[in-house]
């Protein structure tokens, strides 16, 4: 059964309102999804029914509060194809994750002449934080180059793996540009030579089914409003044996064992890195974006944005004045341009003036701009929602922009 | 539609395609680097000051959308010959224009041709691009090196 765009559609209230005046296109899902009305729903319920702090509370409404909490954890682990439930942490965000993963495995993992590696696709969230502690380390922070298409180098990737390589972080598809990364490869190469490997799955795992065993990746990010959940809650994965090295990235409530004034001893796993009161509601929202996503199932949800990827590509490549950045073989839902003339920040005002809702900037992945020697593009990004009206809006609205910069 | 050409009109698109006075200055006295770390529009601002307190030759160079660029270029030629309390009135009134209420008149007393940026009032995500020359400016006439928008 495929995806039927018009009954997905309905599911979201927000899509139901005009923009300017006119209907609203959406293409800036990359950036964050809109939300289906089951997400808005399982989160308002939970805080008119169920509320109540997780863990510890004697009463009844703190055990069902924790319990919703712990489906919604296994509910995660289940969707990306997690062994135990222990592996999924709980963070705000992709860039938390990351950040976390850097705090808690990078600061004791990563010496002075020691090498991370990240490619130059990186969005800021998963370039910074390496970046950052290579500095505080001395540590060398080495980039896997992409050829003019935007594809990964992967010959370069192996001449850079060295036995001073401690980790491997790469986003699993380029959030500005759309590249869809052989992360199958990045791995096994990196696991030859013993280096762990951390994918930003935060525009993968919205799009495609990814499975973390399968891939057999050691930390995986992402962020629920990106998977049409809400904001303020996200993910690591980290591999089992990982898990139990690290040290915990906040200390506070909710992560020990034993407290006295003199020292702590902290919880396990996935405790251990959740100090303080987490998003609980934002969790459970998190939990009903999956059901409906596996709902619509994951291969349906590929498919029907491979259809719009390559629909719109090629309306775009029709207009003369267009250049695609990122023209990588693989790519998956996302589409970067520039017009010939027309900066792509009065492209976002003149697209917004038609009601369609794109993104225009340096998609926080600068280096990569300038590699593409670009200063900002326009980014068009696709979701379960957007149907092929949507791409001919923007082909139309691309054409006004010509008009009115003629 | 409508809309869209209140805010790209002629001049704006004119001045956007041909920029006046994007260019150094030789006799600089004082320069300043801005730009918007929100959407990497860059520009630098280059002017000459006499000891009377008058800007003599103001030029600028970078890269940004139409209407940051199209803002430097008119800020150049409405400024050039002026005093340095003149121009920071005008940019009070400029600053003013761009902000005001789009749903009332706009007021446009005493800012000439730079009437025509009234239409950013329409778009608050663009009033930056608008006036990051103008902060710019302020900053090279106070001797700071660089200006943000935010």
């Amino acid at each position: 059964m495929s995806l039927d765009p018009g009954l997905v559609r309905k599911d979201f209230p927000i899509l139901q309102r005009t923009m300017r005046g006119k209907p609203l296109v959406y293409l800036d899902t990359a950036a964050s999804a809109q939300k289906p009305q089951a997400v808005i729903d399982a989160i308002s319920h939970f805080y008119a029914n169920d509320y109540a702090n997780i863990h510890r509370g004697v009463y009844e409404l703190s055990a069902t509060a924790t319990r919703l909490h712990e489906q919604a954890r296994d509910k995660v682990r289940a969707f990306v194809g997690a062994a135990e439930a222990r592996e999924i942490i709980f963070v705000r965000n992709a860039t938390e994750a990351i950040n976390l993963a850097a705090w808690s495995y990078g600061r004791s993992n990563v010496s002075e002449g020691d090498e991370v590696i990240v490619s130059a696709l990186e969005h800021h969230a998963d370039l910074v934080p390496w970046q950052q502690l290579c500095l505080e380390k001395g540590a060398q922070l080495k980039v896997i180059p992409v050829d003019d298409d935007g594809a990964l180098d992967l010959d370069a990737y192996e001449a850079l793996l060295s036995e001073r390589t401690k980790l491997v972080a790469c986003a699993q598809v380029s959030n500005a540009i759309g590249t869809h990364v052989p992360v199958r490869d990045i791995i096994r190469l990196a696991h030859d030579r013993g280096v762990p490997v951390l994918l930003d799955a935060a525009q993968s795992v919205p799009r495609f089914e990814v499975d973390v065993q399968e891939l057999d990746c050691d930390f995986l990010a992402f962020s629920g409003h990106k998977l049409y959940g809400p904001t303020g809650i996200g993910v690591l994965y980290v591999r089992g044996e990982i898990l139990d090295q690290m040290l915990p990235y906040q200390t506070g409530g909710g992560m020990i064992e034993q407290v006295t004034f003199e020292e702590t001893t902290f919880a396990r796993a996935p405790e251990r890195f959740e100090a303080g009161t987490p998003d609980i509601a934002g969790a459970i929202g998190l939990g009903a974006a999956i059901d409906y996503l596996s709902e619509l199932g994951m291969a349906n949800v590929e498919a029907h944005e491979a259809d719009l990827l390559h629909y719109g590509t090629a309306l775009l490549e029709e207009i003369p004045e267009v250049r695609i950045i990122g023209t990588a073989k693989e790519k998956t839902g996302v589409v970067s341009f520039v017009v010939d003339g027309v900066h792509p920040h009065d492209v976002g005002t003149i697209l917004d003036g038609e009601g369609v809702a794109i993104r225009a900037g340096h998609h926080c992945a600068q280096p990569l701009m300038n590699r593409f020697q670009v200063p900002a593009t326009a980014r068009a990004s696709l979701g379960v929602y957007n149907d092929r009206s949507d791409l001919d809006r923007l082909a139309d609205a691309i054409r006004m922009c010509l008009e009115l910069f003629a | 539609m409508s809309e869209l050409r209140e805010l790209y009109q002629t001049t704006i698109l004119d001045h956007n395609k041909q920029p006046r006075n994007f260019r150094a200055v030789d006799a600089k006295t004082h320069e300043a680097d801005g730009h918007n770390p929100l959407c990497g529009d860059q520009v630098t601002i280059e002017l000459s000051l006499s000891d009377d307190g008058i800007v003599s030759d103001v030029g600028f160079q970078g890269s940004g959308c139409a209407i940051s660029t199209a803002s430097a270029s008119m800020m150049t030629e409405a400024i050039k010959g002026k005093p340095v309390a003149e121009i920071d009135a005008l940019f009070g009134r400029f600053r003013e224009l761009v902000t005001s209420d789009p749903t009332q008149e706009p007021d446009v007393d005493g800012v000439g041709k730079l009437m025509v940026f009234a239409g950013v009032r329409e778009f608050p995500m663009r009033v930056k691009c608008a006036t990051l020359a103008w902060h710019t400016l302020h900053a090279a006439m106070n001797g700071d090196e660089t200006a943000k928008t935010e």
